[in-house]
């Protein structure tokens, strides 16, 4: 029996237990989706009618860019970094918002998989992990129309998916750890008020410099504007050390979140 | 035979123990230093009204609701050090049905049984085997919505033996079925445990604690208050008969006084008169000298619903 070894774990790290079953909570939503994969081409679809609305269009009008590395390149390319970013972000907490607060307060998914060996850090492991799964497919999905569409211009970008991964590792650990703090649909307003903002001022659509400097100092403590950073690096090849920090960023972003998780499932599952 | 092996059983081996065992919620005390054992092979019982700590009993017992103070055991392990190594062992069927609504019958036994670390082909097995006695067979490919009440909870029953459990906790079985509904679900019960396993559940029905249970104890407010057979129960705190009087009267308060000195003892309920006497139809004949004339007279055996009145001063299902 290993359950020893992880009452010593625990002891030494300030998180719930789990039995190392995280994967089976992924077979079951893999299970799931076999009925509804209808909902996986929908994520699909956003980006890539961004892409083409923005990209092409706006696009027309403005000719070229000036990255704030300073490199002159394309408004499609400028911009598909970052469309491939936000949506890794929105499938992330989609994903971890909604389909966990439902499982979590009416489907009482989660009641029911603590009463096998499965702990609260199975649940917040597991369920991330497949938002990851989703996303990495959506990103994927994405970076072949965007090479397509010409909007790719450095062999960096092969990067650009396991970059969509940890952002969307962020934001789905934040995400279901926010879930756990939610009382009813009403509370998902908030979410939006975090995510819109974001979605529009990242240095999405235009670049750092526009910004006045007070203001690109709120945008750099931001999560999506490292993601749209590492993924514009990656894509438009202008790598740098900085491309560590961001991902540095995320990732310590996603620790908080899953151990959060994991906290908050116990306190509310297991009292 | 739903059990893979039908362990031999050593009549005083004791599966489940509690001393003192406590639980609390802020300020208030849900259970209150209870004791209890369960043996190998029986079906042991919590029966109490809503609200007499039954399902915080059963959580704990669970593994899924830490113990406040108290000890509780469970094959020997403490819960708290070992709690997925006792899950592991346990099947839990709770009040609400936790069916996986996105996923068919079959498939909600095969994820649950993978969430045990099972293999695949295991579950697969099993299932089948599990879908013919919850006699869900030719649902396997439907979706869980659609099912009856009844349906859901052998579904939900037969989701809980997926692992095989020595100890198979049932909160509230049959709350919300209708009367054939139940029996079925009785019948499977039955054949559970004469196939091994232990049972332990929680019900505020008499009826079902009378059938199901060979030992069980009476909770309320978080204590227990008596414990025994169903029969040894009756025995000890009831009479054989009751005899059961209406009467055209707002208050049966009012009524009371008339029957005085028959019987054992006399408890009035809003409703009507409860007499209890060895013989009931002694008693009736007694009210009929006296010149009483009640509405209806009714002469039944006493059940676990006159012991917990007793016990209580109150009725189980308010």
């Amino acid at each position: 029996m290993s359950a020893p070894t992880t009452t010593r774990l625990t002891s030494l790290v300030p998180m719930p237990a789990g039995a190392g079953l995280a994967r089976m909570l992924v077979e079951r939503n893999i299970t799931s989706f076999r009925h509804g994969w209808v909902a996986l081409v929908t994520g699909f679809a956003e980006p890539v009618f961004y892409l083409f609305s923005l990209g092409i269009g706006i696009g027309a009008l403005v000719q070229t860019v000036t990255t704030d590395s300073g490199a002159e390149v394309s408004y499609p390319q400028f911009v598909a970094p970052a469309l491939l970013a936000a949506s890794a972000m929105n499938g992330a907490v989609f994903d971890s918002t909604f389909n966990v607060f439902f499982k979590l307060r009416y489907a009482k998914l989660y009641d029911a998989v603590l009463a096998t060996p499965m702990g609260p850090r199975d649940i917040a492991v597991g369920e991330i992990a497949w938002s990851l799964i989703r996303g990495g497919l959506y990103s994927a999905a994405f970076l072949v129309v965007a090479l397509l569409a010409g909007a790719v211009g450095s062999w960096w970008a092969v990067l650009a998916l396991p970059a969509a991964v940890f952002i969307g590792f962020a934001f789905a650990a934040l995400g279901m750890f926010a879930t756990t703090f939610m009382k009813s649909w009403v509370h998902f307003d908030y979410i939006t008020l975090a995510i819109q903002p974001m979605f529009l001022f990242s240095a999405t659509f235009f670049p750092l410099s526009t910004y006045p400097e007070a203001l690109q100092w709120v945008v750099r403590v931001t999560p999506l504007y490292h993601g749209v950073a590492l993924e514009r690096a990656l894509m438009l090849g202008e790598v740098g050390w900085g491309v560590l920090a961001h991902v540095g960023y995320l990732v310590v972003l996603g620790a908080i979140g899953v151990v959060g998780t994991a906290r908050r499932l116990e306190k509310l599952l297991l009292s | 035979m739903v059990l893979g092996s039908v362990a031999t059983v050593t009549e005083d081996e004791t599966l489940l123990s509690a001393t003192g065992l406590t639980k609390t919620f802020g300020d208030f005390t849900a259970v209150d230093g209870i004791d209890f054992a369960v043996r190998k092979g029986e079906c042991f019982g919590f029966l109490g009204p809503n609200g007499a700590g039954k399902s915080s009993t059963m959580r704990m017992v669970g593994c899924v609701s830490p113990v406040t103070s108290g000890e509780l055991r469970l094959f020997g392990l403490d819960p708290a050090r070992h709690g997925p190594a006792i899950r592991a062992r346990l099947g839990s069927c709770p009040q609400r049905d936790t069916l996986d609504e996105e996923l068919t019958v079959e498939e909600n036994l095969w994820v649950y049984g993978r969430y045990f670390g099972l293999s695949r082909k295991e579950v697969r097995t099993r299932a089948a085997e599990l879908l013919d006695f919850a006699q869900l067979t030719d649902r396997a490919g439907d979706k869980v919505e659609p099912l009856s009440g009844g349906m859901k909870r052998r579904l939900t029953i037969a989701r809980s033996l997926i692992n095989s459990p020595e100890i198979l906790l049932l909160d509230e079985p049959t709350t919300g079925l209708d009367p054939q509904a139940r029996h079925v679900l009785w019948d499977r019960l039955f054949r559970l445990k004469r196939s091994g396993v232990t049972l332990v559940l929680t019900t505020h029905y008499m009826d079902e604690a009378e059938q199901l249970c060979d030992r069980l104890v009476v909770m309320d407010h978080g204590r227990i208050v008596a414990e025994g057979s169903p029969r040894s129960l009756i025995d000890e705190y009831s009479t054989r008969e009751v005899l059961e009087l209406r009467f055209d009267a707002e208050d049966h308060q009012d009524v009371a006084e008339q029957v005085t000195g028959i019987g054992e003892r006399v408890e009035v309920l809003p409703d009507r008169l409860l007499v209890y006497a060895d013989d009931g139809d002694q008693a009736a004949a007694v009210v009929h000298s006296r010149g009483i004339e009640p509405l209806s007279a009714l002469v039944r055996r006493a059940t676990l619903e006159d012991v917990f009145l007793h016990l209580t001063g109150r009725t189980l299902v308010d």
